[in-house]
């Protein structure tokens, strides 16, 4: 069984999608031990004993998550159906680059597809993250 | 009608309402769907482009355990009609299109054989133990091959590969071509395009046999048009059917359709006496979702020495796969029609010759047929002016019509409705720093890059449109309905899917009855809530459903002034309607507001007399004409003359959409047409080998632009509202997807210009243009 079927049919978090089921689209990403990984081709087992977050978890207490909120603000989904790989990935870039230029921004997304955006505003977005992640840090 | 206010909430760049549930991950996409006891299918397909079927064991699928049935044509065809297509020709064949293959398969992906079982991994096992025997047959996979004598035929009942002709015609075409210093050719093929939604297509059925009902929820773009469509395809009456088209993964055309997997999970439905699912592969949607585009032309430009353009003639081949899906005889005409572009000129003839091969059909693919005509002409512009050796923009203006000449009669017979085209394009140039850049270009040349300046000004077709030019009328419906509470409840006939029409409708509504955006919600998508529409496609639904929805408040203000002046004592012409509230003239403080009136109207105590009880209204909006938007797209690029890649150092959008709801809005479907631009101007094509084989059937071979291919773009915008709707909208999705493409060839092609290369056809992938640069 696929981590994505495991996600989906047995625990019915349903915010991750599929658009490939070969890795290209980025759709299905969610994040083992914190690292992004297109889950339509890791196994259920292999995940056996990890922590898989996925967009269902990433908001903390009701509040969004900084991406989700740029992601908002910008403008940056249409159809919102690559919208939580996008997030996730997003998240894993700016936990391994705090503060990315566009082009490492857009390089960073080299995984995850968007039909709808042109992904202008969904870099945007993620730039805009890295500027409120970066103030909560400073205030914290 | 009320005209629209430009106050509050239009014209605003709102966050849009539907995102919290898209960004949480709590939407319902039609995948997402949970029904109890919901059986999975998968479809076996054809591996052959032409084949006849000898024989198909199925024992062994049936066998496996969890699989319930395996049906095959046999077992399906008699049971549901053939797949209709609501466009037509004069002279149109049309081949039999049952749902599943009738012995005979026409291209790679043809189903051939359904399995049904208990869950998704025990269907695809099953699907590989089903035996076909096929007995290949002569393939043509080239539209122009099949046309020469002899080719083998896509059909051989129909005698033919011709499915159809049709023609544009006007003016004295032979007498300007007579009159011409010059005849300019040109040979241009625009090549078939798959459209890719991130979200592939798929479909839950659900018959209740208790009541004969039929619920279908699909991921699609019309959900009313399948409501119509069904029907005749598996005996329930429209009376008895639902579609929800739920969260929708994108559509860009592909999803404006009823395809036979819709049919067929509903005759399943009814005929296992269950819910049952089936959800598209991505290899399924890049072989059996329709592909775009698609057309081979031959044109001929009658031009004077002036460079005063008389008169187009076209030949164009559309290779239409092996099947008539909805619309798509009628995606050609609208190159025909919009092949005049921005332009003036005397005479117009464009001949199409439809195709059948044996390839997946073309449809509406994002643009629909608009994008090859603004492809042709912006090519033919800029091969004009480089062939007379005049300025490419003075060629432009010169042939625009002026503003004050509009309504525009266009030498194919449309009449534009509003335009200034020069103030787009003088307003593109200035944000490109025109000059500066031309300068920029010498300098790039003189040292050595091939650097080029592309620009294109175009014009589109939106807000489709009036019924007599639509195949099942082209009116838009809405209901406004004020609820007890006071809270608002718009249900429309459009069916958004990423374009935000539950923002962009709220904001309509909330400024024309003058309540909070908060208080309304925006209903869609689903036929026993939004009984009639006609849904989404052609850049139609803001200006059409928007326009239905403010036809319902004028009829609830009217309704709630009666009772209004009712309740507040006063004659009904002496009370004003003004932000929401009811005041008598000349005494302000005697007011009333919504909260109160819609509890008076649902209460139902004390009414005036022969007052129906509630506030809500419906309207259907017919369209007087199409609109027209337009702009000027201004790229500039450089190729690497080592290895024939292609960047884009500088992007300048300025578009014409009329007036603007939500310029964030506007701003997204701009840029995300123009990424589908790029992938077709740059490396996105579909390609069938000689057998009719698919060779682009994965993200891997048909790749999508990605992030690191997009330019930092530079956008503005003018307004020149439309006539034709009381907003003066235009409509947007398709701008990007029409004005780019030629804009970012024109670029390419004067980059490449000092080389002696006058023209390449699309995708301008790096290797063409390195063969272009070095077999000169």
């Amino acid at each position: 069984m696929l981590l994505v079927h495991f996600l989906r049919d047995t625990c019915v978090l349903t915010g991750t999608h599929v658009g490939c089921e070969t890795t290209l689209c980025g759709a299905c990403t969610v994040l083992m031990e914190g690292k992004a990984v297109k889950s339509c081709t890791v196994l259920a087992v292999q995940a056996d004993g990890s922590e898989i977050t996925t967009i269902e978890g990433v908001a903390h207490n009701g509040d969004l998550h900084p991406l989700q909120q740029s992601f908002w603000e910008c403008h940056a989904l249409q159809c919102g159906y690559c919208t939580p790989g996008m997030i996730l990935t997003g998240i894993d870039l700016l936990r391994n680059n705090p503060k990315p230029t566009r082009e490492e921004i857009a390089h960073g997304l080299e995984g995850n597809l968007c039909r709808c955006t042109g992904y202008s505003h969904i870099i945007d977005a993620i730039e805009s993250a890295a500027q409120k992640i970066s103030k909560e840090r400073q205030r914290a | 009608m009320t005209v629209s206010k430009r106050t509050g909430y239009f014209g605003k760049s709102i966050k849009r309402v539907e995102d919290p549930r898209l960004i949480k991950g709590i939407a319902t996409y039609v995948d997402d769907l949970r029904l109890a006891g919901t059986l999975h299918t998968m479809i076996l397909r054809s591996p052959y482009a032409h084949a006849k079927i000898l024989s198909i064991q199925t024992g062994a699928a049936a066998a496996l355990e969890g699989v319930v049935g395996v049906f095959t044509g046999t077992d399906i065809n008699p049971n549901c009609g053939l797949l209709p297509c609501a466009a037509e020709a004069p002279d149109l064949k049309s081949p039999k299109h049952t749902v599943l293959a009738n012995g005979r398969v026409y291209y790679v992906g043809h189903p051939v054989a359904v399995v049904v079982a208990a869950d998704r991994y025990a269907a695809r096992d099953a699907l590989d133990l089903i035996e076909v025997d096929y007995d290949s047959l002569p393939v043509v996979s080239d539209p122009e091959k099949a046309l020469q004598d002899g080719s083998p035929l896509t059909h051989p009942e129909l005698g033919t590969n011709v499915a159809f002709t049709w023609s544009v015609a006007s003016g004295d075409l032979d007498a300007e071509f007579a009159k011409a210093d010059r005849i300019i050719k040109q040979r241009m093929v625009h090549q078939r395009l798959t459209p890719m939604a991130i979200e592939p297509r798929g479909c839950v059925a659900s018959y209740n046999a208790g009541d004969g009902a039929l619920t279908l929820w699909t991921s699609t773009q019309i959900p009313h048009l399948i409501r119509t469509l069904l029907p005749g395809m598996i005996g329930i009456p429209e009376n008895r059917i639902r579609i929800v088209a739920p969260e929708v993964g994108g559509g860009f055309g592909s999803k404006l359709n009823l395809y036979v997997e819709e049919a067929l999970c509903s005759h399943l439905s009814m005929r296992l006496k269950a819910p049952i699912k089936w959800i598209e592969s991505r290899r399924e949607n890049a072989m059996a979702t329709i592909h775009g585009r698609d057309q081979v032309g031959e044109y001929e430009i009658a031009v004077k020495k002036n460079g005063t353009i008389l008169a187009i003639r076209a030949k164009t081949i559309a290779d239409i796969g092996s099947y008539l899906q909805l619309l798509t005889p009628a995606i050609p005409t609208l190159t025909g029609l919009m092949l005049p572009g921005c332009y003036k000129m005397n005479a117009i003839r464009m001949d199409v010759t439809g195709v059948y091969t044996h390839k997946m059909s073309t449809d509406a693919y994002r643009g629909a047929g608009r994008p090859e005509a603004s492809y042709a002409i912006e090519r033919i512009m800029d091969l004009v002016a480089a062939d007379l050796g005049l300025d490419r923009i003075k060629l432009r203006l010169k042939h625009f019509p002026k503003p004050d000449k509009f309504p525009f009669h266009t030498a194919s017979g449309l009449t534009y409705d509003s335009g200034n085209y020069r103030a787009t394009l003088k307003k593109a140039q200035k944000l490109a720093s025109w000059d500066t850049l031309l300068k920029r270009q010498a300098k790039e040349r003189k040292s050595g890059k091939l650097f080029g300046v592309g620009v294109s000004t175009y014009v589109e077709i939106c807000a489709l449109g009036p019924s007599k030019m639509m195949a099942a009328g082209g009116w838009e419906w809405g209901c406004v309905r004020i609820e007890m509470s006071g809270k608002v409840t718009a249900i429309t006939g459009v069916t958004p899917h990423g374009q935000g029409q539950e923002t962009s409708f709220a904001q309509i509504v909330a400024d024309h009855l003058g309540v909070p955006m908060e208080d309304i919600v925006v209903c869609r998508g689903d036929t026993s809530v939004a009984h009639y529409g006609r849904d989404t496609y052609g850049s139609r639904a803001t200006a059409l459903g928007g326009t239905a929805l403010i036809m319902c408040i004028d009829k609830i203000v009217a309704k709630a002034r009666q009772l209004a002046a009712h309740l507040l004592r006063a004659k009904v012409e002496d009370v004003v309607f003004r932000d929401g509230q009811f005041l008598v003239k000349g005494a302000p403080k005697t007011n009333i507001g919504w909260a109160t009136l819609a509890q008076e109207a649902y209460l139902a105590k004390n009414l005036p007399a022969n007052f129906e009880p509630g506030l809500e209204a419906s309207s259907f909006f017919e369209p007087t004409n199409c609109t027209y938007p337009f702009g000027t797209h201004i790229v500039a690029v450089e190729v690497d003359r080592s290895t024939g890649e292609v960047k884009i150092r500088d992007y300048v959008a300025v578009d014409d959409c009329g007036h603007q709801v939500n310029p964030l809005l506007v701003e997204g479907q701009v840029q995300g047409g123009i990424a589908h631009s790029l992938g077709q101007a740059l490396f996105e094509r579909t390609v069938y080998d000689e057998e009719g084989q698919l060779l682009t059937g994965e993200f891997m071979d048909y790749p999508l632009p990605r992030a690191k291919d997009i330019p930092d773009y530079v956008m503005g915008s003018t307004v020149t509202p439309s006539p034709s709707n009381p907003m003066g909208i235009k409509g947007v999705g398709e701008a990007g997807t029409i004005g780019a493409t030629p804009a970012i060839a024109n670029a390419v092609m004067d980059a490449l210009a000092p080389l002696g290369i006058r023209h390449l056809d699309l995708p301008l992938l790096p290797e063409k243009i390195w063969r272009a640069i070095n077999d000169r």
